[in-house]
C-alpha cells in the first residue's frame, strides 16, 4: 500500500469511528427517550412521568380481562410478571389484543394507580406457527397439566 | 391454501396483503426497466454529439 | 484469477461482462421470486396468530434485509473509491443507492400495511421504524450529495463521506429491539431447539431473500453499465462502441 492510500485509509477509519463514538455517546445520553414504552417495573420505580401522558407495554394478565356490557369500555391488568398495573380502554381494541398478548398502551396513571388509557396497540412476538401446531402444543400442556394434578391427588 | 377465493381473500386481510405486494411489484418492475430506457437513451445522444454537425439532425 | 478480476475493473470489459450477465440473473430472479411467492402466499400455513395477514412477512423481511445489505455494499465500494481511487468503485456506489432506497421504502410500506392490522397504527416513532425510515434519507441524501456537484468526482467524494458516516446507523437498525423497548418485534430465531418458525414458513421466507438477491445482482449490473456509459463517455471505447451500434 502506498502512503498515499494509507492516508487516506487512515482518513477513512477516522471518520467512521469518530462517527461510531459521537453515535454511541449520543444515544447514551438520550437512551431513556428512545424508549417507546416503559415496564410496570420501570413505571412503580419512578421512571416514568407521572401524571404526564407516557406508553407503558407488558402481557395483558390471563383472567383480567372484563368488558363492560352495553360499552367499549374494556378493564384488564398489564403485568411485567413483577409488577401489575390495572387499566382502562374505551376504544376499538386491535386484532391481536387477547389475554396473555404483549401489548402497549398510552395515557396517564391517576391519583388511585389506575392508568387510563387513549389507545391500545397489541406487540406481537417473533414467534410464527400453524394453526394446527399451536392447537397440538396447548393440548400436550394441558394433558400434562392433568398428569401432574392426577399425581398430586394421588 | 385450498381455492382461489381463499387465495385472494387472504383471510380477511386482503385489504393489507395485496397493497403490500402491489407496493413491492411496482417499485421493483420500474427498477427493471428505468436502467435499460436511459441506457437506449444515452447511447442515442452519444450517437447524435459523435456525427459531424452538419449530418446532425436537428 | 486475479488477472480476470483485474480486467473486469476495465471499464470496457466491465461494461460487456454486465451486458451479458445482467438479462440472465434477471431472470432468474424473476424465477426465484416466483418460486418464493407461491411457497410464501399458497403453500405456507397461515400463522395461529395472524392469520394469512402474516404472509406480508414474505416481502417486508427480504426488503428490510436487502435494504441493510446494499447499504453495506454502498459503504464498502465508497470506501474502496475513496482510498484506492478506482473507477468502478464510485460507480457501484452510485448504482447501489436507488436500489438501497427503493428496498427500504417497500420494507416501509409493507411494513407500515403489516402494523396496521396487528399493532393498530400504521406508524410509530419507536426504535426500530424511526433508524430504518433514517435510512431511507440516508439513500436520497447520497444520491441527492452526488448529483450536486458540476464535478462529478467531487460529487463522488462527498457522497462517499456521507455514506461511511451513515454506516453507523445499520447496527443501530438491527439491534434496535435489543438496544430499546419498541413496538416493533425482536429478531425471530429460525434454526435450533428454541426455533421460533417452522421450515414450511421459513423456506419461502429464504427464497424469496435469494430472489431479491439476484434481482440486486442483475440491475446493479445493468445501472452500472449507465455509470460506465456516462462516467466514459469521451474515451475512446465508448466512441467506438457508439460508432458500432
Amino acid at each position: 500500500m502506498t502512503p498515499v492510500r494509507r492516508k487516506r485509509l487512515i482518513i477513512v477509519v477516522v471518520i467512521v469511528a469518530g462517527v461510531a463514538i459521537a453515535a454511541a455517546l449520543g444515544l447514551q445520553a438520550f437512551r431513556k427517550n428512545l424508549l417507546y414504552y416503559f415496564t410496570p417495573v420501570q413505571v412503580a420505580a419512578g421512571d416514568a412521568h407521572v401524571g404526564q401522558r407516557f406508553r407503558m407495554g407488558g402481557l395483558v394478565a390471563m383472567g383480567s380481562v372484563q368488558r363492560s356490557p352495553g360499552s367499549m369500555t374494556v378493564h384488564f391488568t398489564l403485568t411485567d410478571m413483577q409488577k401489575s398495573v390495572p387499566v382502562v380502554y374505551t376504544g376499538i381494541l386491535p386484532d391481536l389484543f387477547r389475554e396473555g398478548q404483549g401489548i402497549v398502551v398510552y395515557g396517564t396513571l391517576d391519583k388511585q394507580g389506575l392508568f387510563v388509557a387513549q389507545q391500545v396497540l397489541a406487540k406481537h412476538d417473533a414467534k410464527y406457527m400453524p394453526p394446527e401446531v399451536a392447537a397440538a402444543i396447548k393440548k400436550a400442556k394441558a394433558a400434562q397439566q392433568a398428569q401432574i394434578a392426577a399425581k398430586a391427588a394421588s | 391454501m385450498n381455492s382461489w377465493h381463499e387465495f385472494l381473500s387472504m383471510g380477511g386481510y386482503a385489504v393489507y396483503v395485496w397493497p403490500a405486494y402491489g407496493t413491492a411489484l411496482v417499485v421493483l418492475l420500474a427498477n427493471a426497466i428505468w436502467p435499460g430506457r436511459q441506457q437506449r437513451a444515452l447511447l442515442k445522444e452519444l450517437r447524435r454529439r459523435s456525427l459531424p454537425s452538419e449530418e446532425r439532425p436537428t | 484469477m486475479f488477472i480476470w478480476f483485474h480486467k473486469l475493473a476495465s471499464p470496457p470489459y466491465f461494461y460487456k461482462f454486465a451486458g451479458i450477465l445482467a438479462p440472465w440473473l434477471a431472470w432468474l430472479s424473476l424465477l426465484v421470486i416466483a418460486a418464493g411467492l407461491y411457497g410464501g402466499l399458497w403453500l405456507a400455513p397461515p400463522d395461529y396468530q395472524q392469520g394469512d395477514g402474516f404472509r406480508i412477512i414474505y416481502v417486508h423481511v427480504p426488503s428490510a434485509w436487502m435494504s441493510m445489505f446494499i447499504y453495506m455494499v454502498m459503504a464498502v465500494a465508497a470506501a474502496i473509491g475513496l482510498i484506492w481511487r478506482m473507477k468502478l468503485a464510485h460507480a457501484v456506489s452510485a448504482a447501489a443507492a436507488p436500489l438501497g432506497a427503493s428496498f427500504t421504502f417497500i420494507a416501509l410500506v409493507t411494513g407500515s400495511l403489516w402494523g396496521k392490522p396487528m399493532w393498530g397504527t400504521y406508524w410509530v416513532w419507536d426504535a426500530r421504524l424511526t433508524s430504518e425510515l433514517i435510512l431511507l434519507f440516508l439513500y436520497v441524501g447520497y444520491m441527492a450529495l452526488n448529483h450536486a456537484f458540476e464535478d462529478r468526482r467531487t460529487g463522488d467524494r462527498a457522497s462517499a463521506i456521507l455514506a461511511l458516516v451513515g454506516i453507523v446507523n445499520i447496527p443501530i437498525i438491527h439491534y434496535s429491539v435489543k438496544w430499546w423497548n419498541t413496538l416493533h418485534q425482536g429478531a425471530t430465531v429460525f434454526f435450533g431447539p428454541r426455533a421460533e418458525m417452522p421450515p414450511s414458513m421459513y423456506i419461502p421466507l429464504f427464497i424469496m431473500i435469494i430472489g431479491f438477491m439476484v434481482y440486486f445482482a442483475a440491475f446493479i449490473l445493468k445501472r452500472l453499465q449507465v455509470e460506465v456509459l456516462q462516467r466514459e463517455r469521451n474515451t475512446a471505447w465508448v466512441r467506438a462502441l457508439v460508432a458500432k451500434s
